[in-house]
Order: structure tokens, then sequence, then C-alpha cells
């Protein structure tokens, strides 16, 4: 059985599905029986999804501008 | 009149070209803002330059939004090497052990909450995240970036950057845990843990 310092440094590679098959059946053996890390299991979801969430697309009308002039260069070089 | 011919069909690679990247300028620039910080308009210039040049090899356009993103990344990558690389000091000690969900339950900043981890994610908005991800070693932050907000897969960002994907997928958890310590430290560092820090 791994430790739930073991678990903890494997989750994130468990959600991204890159751990070994023998070490995501510990680690599933281990979540079956501890609830903290199953906690970290959910967290560790949270977070993926909060760096995904900030992705900020916002462009600001100055440089929009500037690089659709940019476009245009490039459209007149046709 | 084949001279005609070739000028139409410039003419209209041009404009399907302009649709592509005008639909994708935002998200470009979005990204290259996470990856090279306020040098980002630059890298997009450079990107859509590289890209006007290459398009007509371009085979499929259904594709045009993985290829730009992969021409920027590659503008990136010339930034960074053409650029003098500052030292980039940050403490590693124990930083793969660091668990962020821990923290929070140990310090259980606001003891009022029945759902305080959420309630801590909660406290930071999109220029916290963008200072916190600036303030990480760009050995570390660019997978984060590329796998968690641009949808890369990690193997994807090892092919793109030319490195194995042991070394990729060791850099992506070390960026992770950088990215919970730090998320924990500006926390602390700006007063977000308490409660009614942000409306």
């Amino acid at each position: 059985m791994i430790t739930c310092a073991d678990a903890v440094r494997q989750l994130w590679d468990y959600l991204d599905g890159v751990v070994e098959e023998s070490e995501r059946a510990l680690v599933e053996e281990h979540l079956a029986f501890c609830r903290r890390c199953c906690g970290e299991l959910e967290f560790a979801e949270e977070l993926r999804a909060f760096l995904a969430a900030h992705v900020d697309d916002e462009l600001p009308p100055d440089v929009r501008t500037r690089l659709t002039s940019t476009l245009d260069e490039l459209g007149g070089a046709a | 009149m084949r001279e005609h011919a070739r000028t139409d069909s410039q003419a209209a690679s041009g404009e399907r070209f302009r649709a592509l990247a005008e639909r994708e300028l935002a998200r470009l620039y979005g990204l290259a803002r996470r990856l090279v910080g306020e040098e980002a308009e630059d890298v997009v210039q450079e990107c859509l330059l590289r890209a006007y040049r290459s398009f007509p090899r371009l085979e499929s356009e259904a594709a045009g939004r993985t290829w730009l993103t992969s021409i920027l990344v590659n503008c990136c990558r010339d930034h960074w090497r053409a650029r003098a690389r500052r030292v980039e000091i940050v403490e590693l000690e124990g930083v793969d052990e660091f668990s962020l969900f821990r923290k929070i339950a140990d310090e259980d900043p606001f003891p009022y909450s029945d759902s305080v981890h959420l309630d801590f994610l909660h406290q930071f908005d999109a220029d916290d995240v963008r200072a916190i991800l600036a303030s990480l070693p760009e050995l570390y932050r660019v997978p984060l970036v590329l796998v968690h907000m641009a949808g890369y897969q990690v193997k994807e960002v090892a092919f793109e950057l030319g490195v194995p994907l042991g070394t990729m997928l060791a850099r992506l958890h070390r960026g992770r845990k950088l990215f919970e310590r730090e998320l924990w430290s500006y926390a602390e560092r700006h007063e977000l843990l308490k409660e009614g820090a942000r409306p």
C-alpha cells in the first residue's frame, strides 16, 4: 500500500492518465480507503478547472488595431 | 490569363488566411501573454508573419487553430533563445510534496465556510492568475500553460519543445506544485486569506 505522500505526488499524473497501469492500481487502492486523498483528488480537479477557466482571451483595442494593421500589410503584399 | 488566375488564387488564399488569423487573434495574444508576458504583441506579430508565409503549405484549414498555436510556440522559443537568459531563482526544496489542499485545510483561512477550498480559489481574479504564472520560472510555466490553458497533450508539448516525454512530465509536475505553492504565498502577501477580502 502506498503512503499519502506517494499518492499526492501522483494525483495530477493520475488525472492526466499518464501513470503506469500498476501505479494507477496502487493510487486507486489508496483512494479507496483514504478520504483525505480523495479530497486531494477532487481539489486537483478543481485546480485544473480553475486554470482552464482563467484563459483570458481579452485583446486590448490598441493591440487589436496594431495586429490588424499587420494583417492589412500582409494582405497588400499578396 | 494564367497570370490572372494565379493572382486570384493568391488573393483568395490571403483572404482565407486573414479570416483564420482574425478569428484566432485574441486567443493567440492571451496565450502569448502567459508565455512571454509583456512582449506578447511582438511575438504575435512574428507569428502572423511566419504563418502568412507558410499558409499555402497548410494542408487542411480545419487544423488552422492548432497550426497557428504551433507557430506561436516556435516564435516564443526563438524569443527565449534570443533574449539574454535571466537567472531565475526559485526555492524548490519540498515543492514536490507541497499540497495546497492540505495547507488550506490546516490553516483554515475561512473558518465559517462550508467549502473552504473553493472559497480560497474564488479569491483570485484573472490578473492574479497572470501575475502568479509570470512569477514561475519559464521552464515550468510553459508546460503548465500549454497543457492546462491551451489544451495541448503532454506528449505534444514535449514534441514541440524538443524535450523527452519523461522530462516534460517532471517539469509539468513541478510546475503544478510551484503554482499551488505560489497561489498560497500570493494570497498571504495580498491579504486574500480573510473573509470578505474580495467582494
